[in-house]
């Protein structure tokens, strides 16, 4: 498994797609932030990880597009399948190769609070009143937490939707389909005026779980939440191996 | 070593694999050989856990694939049709990474350098796998199967794609590598098999329709009553003289002369041996015969041989309710169309399939 996991991230360094992914996240997140909050002269970072949520979708795919389909349109995975490995070492290798990319890039694009808090600094040094001024740390590790979680379920859905096809491309689509639809599953609810539709919507909306973490309070059921997801994929994702080998 | 009991592999409809079983011991060199489609990737596919069997039996080692999967993968080392290369890898982070993913706990970079001098590979070790030949690349991928050192080699049609001289190596290559590992190779080009395996495993259509030892085949091969022969004289009285000879079975001018020599191909009656005769019976009559060239069965005759038996046979279901009959009756046919039917030798003609 650490040999995959080893490889894997060394192959997105290889190939301009890792620092295809690094460069659209950063500047992405870059900008929202910039719109979020220096342009609007706030310190809320909530709606800084909101949208960057819905960037997720898009870039999440370029992470996980390959990750499988590439292997099997050029057969390297009769290697890893022949190898003394077990199917699930294969895809949890790759589970967390891409996982530690997109946690590392999240982390790295926390530089975005450098400038909020270098404005809030001065702010504090001038302002007469003792309250806080600035971006509140809760808040931002709050957020983290909750992105970090999402993207690790996202992820898994992108590494099963690869392990269905050969194409890169096809995977890329169904993926970023997919996610968007999850994404939308709870705004969707709350346009219908079914309280029971709404209930259930919202119930199983990747979003709804976030708002917790925006408020700087870890929520265990969300955590799960995430965590059943991520777990559920990859489960589906050893499964298609194991149909494709009895087929 | 490797043990293949009752295989059959299904791809719903489609039978791939229909009631394969052979024995291969350690250290022997097997080919298995059959044409394209015949299930010789999908038997070794079975065989290294790649995919799984419809029903039947496959151990390594008195280890069954389905019991302990990753047990039997650590004792073989497979090379498929297609090498699995990372083309954006060079040979030498390709190798690290076959060695890591196969746990290997040899020395690593002793074990390495000796695997890339055995297959050659020292001068490209440091370029990327995208810039190598077809050649080179093979070689890479013999190179990941040999890692972790293991007992039994496979090999899904090494050679395909080689330039002669490379076939030639790659074909020394395994010849080495017999002497101490167990090899299984698939190929469709039979000088193949007859040059490098011990035995040969003939499959067509999911059956095994042959397995016999090379030297058996190349002894039957051998055992003919074909010839070219050349003798001086006028074609014609030449040509009514073999043909009114009672030991000589067929008769045919060729269009190939040597001076006022011609060329004959001559088939003797069965069981016959006309050279002598024949030689004195020409001189008598002032012909000198200047040439005598046996025309030996090949391969490519027993194969077809082989093959064209078992494509005749026609339902499936049928067959498996007569496979007894048939089998034996394959294995007659063989041994009337090949051998000059000697005791000695149909004793070594094995049943293909049956095993009581």
């Amino acid at each position: 498994m650490f040999a995959i996991f080893k490889k894997e991230l060394r192959a997105y360094f290889t190939s301009p797609i890792g620092y295809v992914y690094i460069g659209i996240f950063l500047a992405v997140s870059a900008l929202i932030c910039c719109f979020t909050t220096l342009q609007q002269a706030s310190y809320d970072t909530t709606a800084y990880f909101q949208y960057l949520l819905f960037a997720f979708v898009i870039l999440v795919p370029l992470l996980t597009m390959r990750l499988l389909s590439e292997e099997r349109k050029t057969k390297t995975e009769q290697l890893l399948l022949t190898a003394p490995i077990s199917i699930t070492g294969m895809i949890l290798g790759k589970y967390f190769a891409a996982l530690v990319l997109f946690s590392g890039t999240v982390l790295v694009s926390c530089i975005n609070f450098f400038p909020l808090i270098s404005y809030a600094l001065v702010e504090q040094s001038t302002s007469t009143t003792d309250a806080h001024i600035g971006p509140v740390g809760g808040q931002i590790i709050g957020c983290l937490i909750g992105v970090l979680l999402i993207g690790a379920a996202f992820i898994a859905v992108g590494l099963f939707i690869s392990a269905l096809t050969e194409s890169q491309l096809s995977a890329a689509v169904i993926s970023i389909s997919v996610l968007i639809a999850m994404m939308l599953v709870g705004a969707i609810g709350n346009l219908t005026t079914s309280v029971f539709l709404k209930t259930v919507l919202g119930w199983i909306s990747v979003l709804s779980r976030f708002d917790m973490f925006s408020m700087g309070l870890f929520d265990f059921s969300a955590l799960l939440y995430y965590a059943s997801i991520a777990g559920v994929c990859i489960f589906l994702t050893v499964r298609v191996y194991e149909k494709r080998r009895w087929g | 070593m490797i043990k293949i009991e009752h295989l059959v592999k299904n791809y719903g409809a489609t039978c791939a694999v229909d009631d394969i079983s052979f024995e291969i011991a350690q250290g022997e060199i097997v080919g298995l050989l059959g044409p394209n489609g015949a299930g010789k990737s999908t038997t070794m596919n079975i065989l290294t856990g790649y995919l799984s069997s419809t029903s039947g039996r496959v151990s390594v080692d008195g280890i069954n694939v389905l019991d302990d999967p990753l047990e039997v993968k650590r004792r073989i080392g497979y090379l498929p049709e297609q090498p699995p290369l990372y083309l954006d890898m060079t040979v030498e982070e390709y190798l690290i990474f076959v060695y890591n993913l196969k746990g290997c706990t040899l020395n690593r970079s002793k074990h390495l350098e000796e695997i890339a001098d055995v297959v050659k590979l020292t001068d490209v070790y440091h370029r990327l796998i995208r810039n190598l030949s077809k050649g080179y690349r093979q070689r890479v991928g013999i190179a990941g199967a040999l890692i972790g050192n293991p007992p039994v080699i496979i090999f899904d049609e090494p050679t395909v794609g080689l330039d002669p001289k490379q076939i030639i190596e790659i074909r020394n290559l395994i010849r080495t590598l017999g002497k101490d590992h167990t090899v299984i190779l698939s190929t469709h080009i039979l000088q193949e098999v007859q040059a490098v395996c011990d035995r040969i495993i003939i499959i067509n259509k999911g059956r095994v329709v042959a397995d016999e030892l090379t030297e058996n085949i190349n002894r039957v091969a051998s055992g003919n009553n074909r010839y070219h022969i050349k003798i001086c004289g006028p074609q014609r009285e030449v040509l009514s003289l073999l043909k009114n000879r009672s030991d000589v079975a067929y008769v045919e001018a060729l269009s190939a002369r040597d001076g006022d020599a011609y060329v004959y191909r001559v088939e003797s009656a069965r069981g016959l041996d006309i050279r002598k005769s024949l030689f004195f019976a020409l001189a008598e009559r002032g012909y000198a015969m200047i040439g005598l060239e046996a025309l030996g069965l090949s391969l490519e005759d027993i194969f077809i041989t082989v093959v064209d038996k078992t494509d005749g046979t026609p339902e499936k279901k049928q067959e498996k309710g007569n496979r007894k009959g048939r089998s034996s009756s394959v294995e007659k046919d063989l041994a009337q169309s090949i051998l000059d039917a000697t005791a000695e030798k149909q004793e070594n003609i094995a049943p293909y399939v049956e095993e009581d």
